[in-house]
């Protein structure tokens, strides 16, 4: 049997997005910029799926800005930002808990001269919004916060956080990579006060190197690659019409149905944490209810390495992330098992099942069996 | 400037008296074998006591180099200019193009050195020295002529064809892969290992290699780190077959059977006789470790000598003195270092003792071993035959 419990690392990509993949591929390649006809039907892919994503925000289309990705989101939101915004000040404010495609760019901007701020966690993970209301200044140009995070998977009150800024200052931007949200959240960035939003493909069920940025109309950002002034000039260079059409399509598919979708994936994680409660030495570091995504579930195991782990289930075609995988090439401790209090022996010991639609019950079942007879092996032998 | 053909110096080689011909012949295999990967047909031949190779379609001058310069036994590579011999003045013509087009900077100092393997040539070696030299210092004026220390010297041969070469490019040296018999290399995901086969295939000597796995406490990146090692290696010591152990269920027999802090040493006798086994299998003669003095508990002199005892084979630790900035140097030299570094685990840390012993004592450990007597020979059968080959070119 195989269970692949690593979706929020990245998914399998839906038949439906294939189709259209391979379809701009190999019948509608022509360069979405060419005047000709041809030129003009892979364009229609491009706005085609700029209106069915902004329509799952309830967004304009003109507000959604084609990226390669979520890491690229965060950085031309952070950088862009900062960058166009630094006359009114040069104050960043964010938290302890971020992926490294923010925490890096914050630490980018730091060498430039901008001011971060770091928001502390409490044990579950969310920001205090009185330590927020605190740290925005008057000089503050921009919030970044995460939607849902991707070890534990904590949600951040986005809608509270976006008040408590505007509040005490209604110029500063509102940031919020939403990368491990969208798709299972309703998110309109316009009623939750949300001034900028990344997403990327990959997680929902869409390919890789695609992604967008929603910028909310009148935020001004600065481009990070120049070229040919594809999207406005603001960010050049031939559009991935293969990625960008099956985006759309991913995005469509995760929205329609979308109550029973979420439903399917809480229910999974229920079942998982009920499964994983009965089994000894074990630590869930994701909170049931919805304070909590609904696709990941951390899980710290007592006197395991997370690595040995990791290989141990791979062998039984098992499939999980240490913490987070994009820390996986950075072996070490992870900033938000940490934010969160996690002791170090723990932290080294946790993994991370995640859910998508393709999952089912009984490969959990199959799963808490595995563990009943790896997790005694390994106790056995560990370093003494 | 487009050379047809290459001018192969060898050392060592060449101060074999009789055998002298299997050290060549061993040397054209080789350069045959490293220049199958390179775009383009080549011809490797010995002639009169020297090694040529020609090429014998286009082909990528910077490629050819790089290929070359990993063949053991070649300490020069010089790139030349073949003509027809036709006339006197048409050499000169040539000649003059020749250091044209090599040196667009004309302040050097040079020196011709020409010979006549075809004594039947017109014209005196010496007298072809004095003319030439008169030639280029006529088209180039800014040169001098510098008999006993010339920045540049100018040979030119007269053969059935007239070569013309100056420049000549530094090979690896040491003596080539084959000549030598073969040994096995203990091969981990560190820095030093890759290193050690390199210095022990320098020396001819063909490489075997053996690296042990253990799953789930050793990940597939890990093995695939190794392959990528062995390949890197392989550039310069020819296809290396690796032997990928399982190591899991005797690294877990002795975790269970013997003192903690004496597990390092034994699993690692267990390797020796593992290798020396699989050695005994393919020809190989001797073992090879990447082991320096002190380097880590495993490696002081008590520890290599408890590890050493068990093996009969002669066991190679060219390392043995450098220090770890050296092995470093080396492995930036050869390319390993940046795959070294990647941080996957290996087999030897998994469950490494807080405090292991540093002064095994051979009579206890021995005792320990015996705690193992009851599985440990069918287990290691079981770990060689079930080993997997990977080839690695």
């Amino acid at each position: 049997m195989e269970a692949y419990f690593d979706n929020s690392a990245t998914t399998r990509v839906l038949d439906s997005v294939k189709e259209i993949v391979v379809k701009t591929m190999t019948e509608d390649y022509a360069n979405p910029s060419a005047r000709h006809k041809k030129g003009m039907e892979a364009e229609q892919y491009i706005r085609r799926a700029r209106a069915e994503i902004a329509k799952t925000l309830k967004a304009l289309e003109k507000e959604i800005l084609f990226t390669s990705g979520g890491s690229e989101s965060n950085n031309l939101a952070l950088i862009g930002g900062a960058l166009a915004n630094q006359r009114a000040g040069r104050h960043i404010v964010s938290t302890a808990i971020e992926h490294p495609s923010v925490y890096n760019p914050m630490e980018y901007l730091e060498g430039l001269g901008f001011e971060i701020s770091f928001l502390s966690v409490d044990g579950d993970g969310h920001i205090s919004l009185k330590e927020l209301y605190e740290a925005v200044r008057q000089d503050t140009i921009l919030v970044s916060v995460m939607y849902v995070n991707n070890e534990i998977g904590a949600v951040e009150p986005v809608e509270e956080i976006a008040r408590v800024i505007k509040e005490k200052n209604p110029n500063t931007l509102f940031h919020v990579d939403a990368i491990q949200a969208y798709g299972k959240y309703v998110i309109c960035p316009k009623k939750q006060g949300i001034d900028l939003l990344s997403v990327s493909g990959h997680k929902i069920h869409g390919p890789k190197g695609v992604g967008f940025l929603y910028i909310r109309e009148g935020v001004k950002l600065k481009p990070m690659i120049y070229g040919g002034g594809q999207q406005n000039n603001l960010r050049s260079g031939t559009e991935n019409v293969p990625g960008v059409a099956g985006l759309g399509v991913a995005a469509r598919e995760m929205y329609t149905d979308h109550k029973a979708k979420v439903e399917h994936l809480f229910e999974l994680k229920d079942y998982m944490m009920d499964g994983i409660k009965e089994l000894e030495g074990v630590t869930i570091n994701s909170k049931k209810g919805d304070k909590s995504a609904p696709q990941i579930v951390s899980v710290s195991f007592e006197g395991v390495r997370s690595e040995v782990l990791l290989h141990a289930l791979e062998e039984r075609g098992i499939y999980v992330s240490s913490g987070s995988a994009c820390s996986a090439h950075h072996p070490g401790v992870s900033g938000t098992l940490k934010g969160i209090g996690i002791p170090q022996r723990l932290q080294e010991s946790t993994i991370r099942f995640s859910f998508g639609m393709f999952n089912t019950k009984s490969e959990i079942d199959y799963c808490i069996q595995v563990l009943k007879e790896l997790l005694p092996v390994l106790r056995r032998y560990s370093r003494k | 400037m487009v050379y047809q053909s290459f001018l192969i110096k060898y050392a060592e080689i060449g101060t074999k008296g009789k055998n002298r011909y299997l050290f060549e012949d061993a040397l054209i295999h080789q350069i045959k074998n490293a220049l199958k990967k390179v775009e383009g047909a080549f011809l490797a031949s010995k002639e009169s006591g020297r090694i040529y190779v020609q090429a014998m379609s286009e082909y990528d001058y910077d490629e050819v180099i790089f290929a070359l310069q990993h063949v053991f036994g070649i300490a020069w590579i010089c790139p030349m200019l073949q003509i027809e011999d036709k006339d006197f003045e048409h050499l000169k013509e040539t000649v003059t193009n020749y250091v044209d087009e090599v040196y667009p900077e004309k302040h050097f100092t040079f020196k011709v050195e020409s010979r006549r393997a075809d004594k039947q040539y017109p014209i005196h070696s010496e007298q072809m020295n004095r003319d030439l030299g008169e030639v280029i210092l006529k088209a180039f004026p800014e040169t001098k002529v510098d008999v006993h220390k010339p920045d540049v010297l100018l040979r030119v041969e007269i053969r059935k064809v007239v070569n013309i070469y100056s420049l000549m490019i530094p090979g690896p040296g040491g003596m080539p892969v084959g000549t030598n018999g073969k040994a096995m290399l203990l091969l981990s995901g560190g820095i030093d290992s890759p290193v050690a086969g390199y210095m022990i295939a320098k020396r001819g000597v063909k490489i075997d290699a053996v690296y042990f796995h253990a799953p789930p406490y050793t990940s597939e990146r890990a093995k695939q780190k190794v392959v990528d090692l062995a390949k890197q290696v392989a550039r310069y010591s020819g296809p290396i077959p690796l032997h990928v152990v399982n190591f899991t269920d005797i690294q877990l027999y002795i975790y269970d059977k013997c003192p903690h802090e004496e597990l390092t040493i034994i699993m690692r006798r267990y390797m020796m006789r593992i290798a020396q086994r699989i050695a005994c299998k393919t020809d190989g003669l001797a073992l090879i470790t990447g082991e320096s003095i002190g380097q880590v508990a495993s490696q002081t002199v008590q520890s290599l000598a408890a590890t050493n005892e068990v093996s009969s084979m002669p066991v190679f630790r060219p390392l043995i003195g450098f220090d770890k900035q050296e092995i470093v140097e080396v492995s930036q030299k050869i390319g390993t270092f940046e795959t070294s570094i990647q941080p996957y685990e290996d087999c030897c840390t998994i469950f490494v003792a807080k405090h292991p012993v540093i002064k095994p004592n051979l009579e206890r450990i021995r005792k320990s071993e015996e705690y193992l007597t009851e599985k440990i020979e069918e287990m290691m059968e079981s770990a060689i035959n079930t080993a997997e080959m990977i080839w690695c070119d």
